[in-house]
């Protein structure tokens, strides 16, 4: 055991899972990616400008993607099951082989909100109502039938975010600034188009985010509404109409729009939690994987060997995710060390 | 002396003085109502709101801020439908707060 290189199983090739590896193979070890998807980069490579720099987000998942070129990568592949060895893990993967390492990586990200489980809000009813992703996808593609030159759109923030109906109490963090970013981008494609954006709390806590703020209402005219859409309806002509309080007059707001965007939040991903009992990894209560601490711990777990990065614990913008996997590099790095 | 004005009673809040005794007394039975975070969406969806101003945001914020008499203006409107609690995003139980705040006096008493 001494003189080989450990083996490294990084679950997930998102951006957390691509920069992990790049790290380790840089410190000498031998990460392996596992990817269910048929591509690599995750959420990201769905994305299409980037808050806050508006770099392309392909340019970044490429970046990864080149440097992490000599990892060896198995996309479409699952875990079937995972288990404790007396010196690492043993994982059994889809296509029948079995990966033994000697420390596991959880990358596994999030989970978008299924918007649709919310009805009031009319996804798959309406076809005027979109979300976050269907958004991101029209910017890449500029091809969906629902986006026909609008000339009201409203941006609903927080769905299935900080709701306990909808079984998540958390704030899911970016989707402020996603929304602010996204209805810019918006009235950019539709100068004379009419945007709102309908909102409990603007939490734009990051570098230059206040920025998009300002821009928003000074040079684009962008209206805030203070009050969360509690019904959407559709009228003859197929746009929809939304019923919300404009809670700072106190009055009700109705508004009639050719497009609704949904700011689907960033849930946990049960995949993460499956893997996690197996091997007797602590699961949040709200449904993330448990870090050691939320301190100075993040990327630990409560199990020598396993260790997490980017969204598998918690809602993550790119920066901090890209942070935590280097981070998460080192910590392997001092666990092998330790242990001699 | 005479400034050859008259100063109209302020509109101000002073939180100094507001007796919040029915408020304390509500959420010692309805816990759920501190977490009330104003978005509106119970006044959005409130089938009386419109023609009434019932709003169950406004009779919370109401009670903290020393305004009894919107307050009890605002539950005489209610038709009790649930609405509401439908659509809370803290799950409140908005309908069951309210028949609770009927039953109290505004000193907080139990009368009903
Ligand atoms: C609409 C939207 C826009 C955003 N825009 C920005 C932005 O502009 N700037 C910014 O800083 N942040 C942005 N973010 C946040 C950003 O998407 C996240 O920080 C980032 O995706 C986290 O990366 P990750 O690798 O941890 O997770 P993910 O991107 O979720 O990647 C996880 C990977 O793991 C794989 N995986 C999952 N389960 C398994 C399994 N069981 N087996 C194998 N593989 C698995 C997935 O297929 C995926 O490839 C945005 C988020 C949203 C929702
Ligand atoms: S970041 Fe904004 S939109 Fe997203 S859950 Fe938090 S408050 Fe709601
Ligand atoms: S229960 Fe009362 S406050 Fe709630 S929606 Fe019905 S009428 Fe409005
Ligand atoms: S819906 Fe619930 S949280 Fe929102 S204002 Fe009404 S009582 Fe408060």
């Amino acid at each position: 055991m001494v003189n080989r290189t450990p083996v490294i199983a990084i679950i997930g090739a998102g951006i957390a899972g691509l920069e992990a590896a790049r790290q380790l193979s840089a410190l000498g070890y031998e990460p392996v990616l596992i990817e269910k998807a048929p591509v690599t980069g995750g959420h990201v490579a769905e994305w299409n400008r980037l808050f806050p720099d508006m770099s392309p987000a392909a340019d970044l998942v490429q970046s990864l993607e080149a440097a992490t070129a000599k990892v060896r990568t198995m996309t479409g592949t699952e875990i079937a099951s995972i288990n404790r060895l007396k010196d690492g893990y043993s994982l059994v993967l889809s296509d029948g082989n079995i990966l033994v390492c000697q420390a596991v990586l959880f990358a596994t990200g999030f989970h978008l909100f299924d918007a649709s489980k919310k009805e009031e809000y009319g996804y798959g009813i309406y076809d005027r109502v979109i979300t976050n992703r269907d958004l991101e996808q029209w910017f890449n593609t500029r091809q969906d039938e629902r986006i026909r030159h609008p000339k009201a759109v409203g941006f609903v923030h927080c769905v299935g975010s900080r709701d306990v109906k909808a079984g998540n109490t958390q704030c899911s963090k970016v989707c402020c600034i996603t929304a602010i970013k996204e209805a810019i981008e918006v009235k950019e494609a539709f100068p004379d188009a009419e945007v709102y954006c309908f909102y409990m709390d603007l939490r734009l806590y990051g570098k230059k985010y206040e920025d998009f703020y300002i821009r928003a209402q000074r040079d684009l005219g962008i209206h805030f509404i203070r009050g969360r859409v509690s019904e959407v309806g559709e009228d003859i002509d197929g746009r929809v109409v939304v019923k919300a309080e404009d809670t700072l007059s106190g009055k009700p707001v109705k508004v009639t729009l050719d497009l609704l965007v949904l700011m689907s939040g960033i849930v946990c991903n049960p995949d993460a939690q499956s893997y996690a009992q197996q091997i007797g990894v602590a699961i949040d209560d709200d449904g993330f994987l448990k870090s050691r601490n939320n301190l100075g711990s993040i990327v630990e777990s409560s199990r020598p060997g396993v260790f997490f990065a980017g969204a598998c614990t918690g809602a993550k913008t790119i920066p901090e995710t890209l942070a935590e996997a280097r981070s998460a590099a080192l910590a392997i790095h001092h666990y092998f060390n330790n242990r001699g | 002396m005479d400034f050859g004005f008259k100063l109209s009673p302020s509109s101000a809040v002073n939180l100094d003085t507001v007796d919040h005794a029915r408020y304390d007394r509500l959420v010692q039975l309805v816990p759920d109502a501190l977490t009330c975070i104003g978005c509106g969406s119970c006044s959005a969806t409130c089938t009386a709101a419109p023609w009434s101003g019932m709003s169950v945001r406004k009779v919370l914020l109401g009670l903290q801020r020393g305004r009894d008499d919107e307050v009890d203006s605002m539950l005489s409107k209610c038709m009790l439908c649930g609405k509401c609690t439908m659509v809370c995003p803290r799950g409140i139980n908005t309908r069951h707060l309210i028949l609770t705040l009927c039953r109290l006096s505004r000193k907080g008493e139990v009368v009903r």
